[in-house]
């Protein structure tokens, strides 16, 4: 099953994580990806194939809140372990090579892996005034894309940037900043939307493709079902006291610090989609209703315009 | 001379881009260039100044509670809200851990390759890599089988062919100075941080909700203190801050400050280049009860016998060389608040091959302290307080210097930004306890207020405020300042960082922190130019924050204070 030294299952061996440990990951994605635990194996064997496949991750009109929140994956040691059982051949974050360097980098692994790599997207692509505001190279952000995205078997936008235009999109939205699935066409685009997006549900649509070599079914937005199939509201353990009316009429009263419904201080957690009460934030540890704080909606289409002011009940 | 590009200048946030003269292998000039532009200022405007923090803070994902804090800040400050102590106290407690994680992640995983060479470490002998750990700390991951399995690992890898993001490195370049069994004890310690980080931003997690982009608050912290509350701040809670405060200081102690002075020690020569300009700024934080435990001030020609203390009035702006079309600040640097600006490429049509820097060439502005360009980031917070004898960073300049027989003339260097940055990061770490101590008596005392509500609600604003909010951010001084008229923003301003260190030329061609400091760097190989990477990324740079934020208003400010 775990064939070769290369193997993902090689490399935990090398750092000491014991078969239990894969499998007790393996089931952690795939109770992310919603799939029944006898999936499990199937993702062990998946991840343990030899050659590691190739990931080109880009950033435009970013602020690495993404790259960020993907390097705070899951389960210590191991999602690090599938960061190495992915070939990451271009992130300019991380990547050892600059300038002229990372070029020559870029151009060999886009050869070697051309229509069979996956491509990353962070940030939002400017479009206004022939590019103007963002080149990469000397190059436009646009274009940038539209090479990258030529040879990519599939596409992932990560963050609201990237999915709807985000920030920079705005009103007034000086440079027309456009989400990649309004910039390319003819390729599957997977958003994952939010401002951040969690890590692992990034982690889990990669592994998804890998498992099945298709996108896992999406939404009418290009939303992964598993991770933003439901609103927060319908998951959120303070829905009982929505129910109840027990609401916080400011913060730090005693609803607040017993854990009342936050919706009265302008909680989006009705309209909302994604994965925040059941996966949580780093490693399980809080969510923004579990400190206190309302769901703003970043993860919902224009919720810089829409769902602002942030603690007004606009839903 | 022949012009060198280095774009797209990795290992950092942002688009950055650096254009350079090379005559005879050495840097004759240097322009350095931010190529991305967002325009949040606009977006901020007429919106719910309790908004701003969440807007602001997406200027940067990496330094992520930063923007927000000097964004509530600069709010509180024109509202005139005193928030609680306790509030103080979570506010310091994740500023700090975002200092110390920032610059643990900087110093492994965007710096460390530059004096790292990876390859080198399949030649080093795990016994006497054992040994070097166990020379430098009491660290307990030091047995020779450890570091066999990391090398192991590592050759594995290697041998795979799919290099990632070690792919075209510059491997092999005799810049590279360390045995190889340096390079394999740096090599095991980049992946340990890896894991470590994930760990110690819980403290994060906890008392902002998640990370990066944790919550904050104008008035205080959302975050509610309740012993007798699982969905509060209870004794579990507090023992998860309790126990990341440990991971943190022990890692840093033991693995990243060592490691630091051990690497430092192989390239004494960089203690003697890439000083840049000698004028340092620092806005000074971590308000406690009787004042800033790091200083603010500003010291000019190195001059540590002399700091003034930082007036953010004397902040101007020069637009000479910047994409903005705003002709009355290409000659006269004004204050932030009376520029006009609206961006105004001006640079060749892209796809390019090279920047006009004759002409404007970059995305970020000019700022200028008392028309003096300044330096800011963990260099200047160092000097600044060890000027002012600031106890514990005095003992932790000094112990450095001694550790690495050098004297105080090395730290106005690129090792010295580098080592500047290790002892913050050892001072703040060590600091983190002493907070949540206080936190933890206050709460033993029954005070559970994190949130001053008085002046919430609109209605309680006055019809036109103003105020500034400061934050030392990982990577140096930051400031927010906000005009509120009718409830709503009128006009949002930030001058960040990068901003000061990545500046473009001003009015009268004097040059930026990062340009200065790029002058006369010998390279050994202009088509692989790792020197200047070294340079650039010893300011650590972040383009996103730089990239100005602006207003078109006119107003005068009157209100500034530091923070607290």
């Amino acid at each position: 099953m775990f064939s070769t030294a290369k193997s993902l299952r090689g490399q935990l061996q090398s750092r000491n994580i014991n078969r239990r440990e894969f499998l007790q990951f393996c089931s952690m994605l795939a109770v992310t990806l919603s799939l029944p635990l006898s999936y499990t194996k199937s993702i062990a064997a998946i991840l343990g194939q030899g050659k590691k496949p190739s990931v080109l991750w880009l950033e435009f009109q970013s602020c690495t809140g993404c790259t960020e929140s993907f390097t705070r994956s899951d389960h210590p040691g191991v999602a690090q372990t599938v960061l190495e059982s992915i070939s990451l051949d271009y992130h300019e974050i991380l990547m050892a090579a600059a300038g002229k360097q990372a070029d020559i980098a870029q151009t060999a692994a886009m050869k070697e892996n051309w229509g069979k790599y996956i491509l990353i997207v962070e940030g939002s692509v400017p479009t206004g005034e022939a590019g103007v505001y963002c080149t990469i190279g000397g190059k436009p952000a646009v274009d940038v894309l539209k090479k990258f995205a030529e040879g990519a078997a599939f596409i992932v936008a990560v963050g609201t940037c990237a999915s709807y235009g985000g920030l920079a999109a705005a009103r007034p939205d000086t440079t027309s900043a456009k989400g990649v699935d309004q910039i390319v066409q003819g390729k599957t685009v997977i958003n994952i939307p939010g401002c951040p997006p969690i890590g692992d549900v990034i982690m889990a649509t990669i592994v998804h493709y890998l498992l099945f070599d298709k996108a896992p079914s999406l939404d009418a937005e290009g939303r992964p079902m598993f991770a933003y199939g439901r609103t927060i509201h319908e998951m959120c353990r303070r829905s009982t006291q929505f129910a109840e009316g027990e609401m916080v009429a400011e913060f730090g009263d005693e609803l607040h610090r017993t854990g009342g419904c936050l919706w009265s201080q302008g909680c989006k957690g009705l309209v909302t989609r994604n994965a925040c009460p059941v996966m949580r934030w780093n490693m399980g540890t809080s969510w923004c209703v579990g400190s206190g704080h309302p769901c703003v909606g970043c993860a919902d289409r224009d919720f810089w315009d829409k769902l602002t002011p942030i603690y007004t009940t606009t839903v | 001379m022949a012009r060198i590009v280095i774009d797209p200048v990795t290992r950092i946030e942002g688009h950055l881009r650096i254009e350079a003269e090379v005559n005879n292998g050495a840097l004759r000039d240097a322009w350095v260039s931010g190529t991305m532009f967002r325009g949040i200022e606009l977006i901020l405007k007429d919106r719910d100044p309790r908004d701003a923090w969440y807007f602001t803070q997406r200027i940067c994902g990496v330094c992520t509670a930063v923007h927000a804090l000097a964004s509530v800040r600069a709010v509180e400050n024109a509202l005139g809200i005193v928030i609680p102590e306790n509030a103080q106290l979570i506010r310091n407690l994740m500023a700090g851990m975002q200092l110390v994680h920032d610059h643990v992640m900087h110093f492994y995983h965007l710096h460390a390759l530059d004096w790292v060479d990876v390859t080198s470490a399949l030649d080093a002998d795990p016994q006497k890599t054992s040994a070097l750990q166990e020379s430098l700390s009491s660290w307990p991951r030091s047995n020779s089988k450890y570091f066999k399995e990391v090398k192991n690992k590592l050759k594995t890898f290697v041998e795979s062919g799919q290099l990632g993001i070690f792919a075209n490195g510059y491997w092999g370049h005799p810049a590279y100075k360390l045995p190889p069994e340096a390079n394999l004890l740096a090599f095991a310690h980049y992946l340990e941080a890896l894991d470590w980080q994930k760990d110690v931003v819980r403290l994060i997690t906890v008392l902002g909700g998640r990370h990066p982009t944790p919550n904050f608050l104008v008035g205080g912290m959302a975050t509610p203190i309740n012993p007798d509350n699982v969905r509060a701040i209870n004794a579990d809670r507090l023992a998860l801050i309790q126990q990341t405060i440990q991971e943190a200081d022990s890692f840093v102690k033991n693995v990243y400050f060592p490691d630091l002075v051990a690497i430092a020690s192989f390239y004494p020569e960089w203690t003697e280049l890439g000083e840049g300009l000698g004028n340092f700024l620092a806005c000074g934080d971590f308000p406690l009860t009787n004042g800033l435990y790091l200083p603010g001030g500003v010291i000019l020609n190195r001059n540590l016998a002399d700091v003034e203390p930082f007036a953010s009035q004397k902040v101007t702006e020069y637009v000479t060389h910047s994409w903005y079309a705003d002709p009355a600040s290409d000659n006269k640097a004004r204050h932030p608040h009376e520029g006009e600006t609206i961006p105004g490429f001006t640079g060749p049509k892209p796809p390019y091959e090279y920047l006009d820097v004759e002409k404007k060439y970059s995305w970020i502005k000019a700022p200028r302290y008392e028309d003096y360009a300044v330096e800011v980031g963990p260099l200047s917070r160092v000097l600044v307080a060890y000027a002012k004898g600031q106890s514990r960073v005095t003992e932790m300049v000094d112990y450095s210097l001694e550790k690495l027989g050098v004297e105080k003339p090395a730290l106005f260097s690129t090792l010295g930004r580098t080592l500047a940055r290790g002892i913050e990061t050892a001072v703040i770490a060590e600091e983190l306890s002493t907070w949540f101590n206080e936190l933890v008596d206050n709460i033993d005392k029954g005070d559970y207020k994190t949130i001053n509500g008085e002046k919430w609600e609109p209605d309680t604003w006055p019809r036109e405020a103003e105020g500034a909010g400061f934050a030392e951010a990982p990577r140096g001084a930051l400031g927010h300042w906000v005009k509120i008229e009718a409830g709503k923003i009128a006009h949002y301003q930030a001058v960040v960082p990068t901003t000061w260190n990545a500046s473009p030329r001003d009015a009268h061609a004097r040059k930026g922190a990062c340009e200065a400091a790029l002058i006369g760097t010998q390279v050994a190989d202009p088509e692989k130019p790792l020197e200047v990477l070294r340079t650039i990324h010893s300011f650590d740079p972040c383009t996103a924050c730089a990239v100005h934020l602006y207003d078109a208003s006119k107003h005068e400010f009157s209100k500034i204070n530091v923070p607290g």
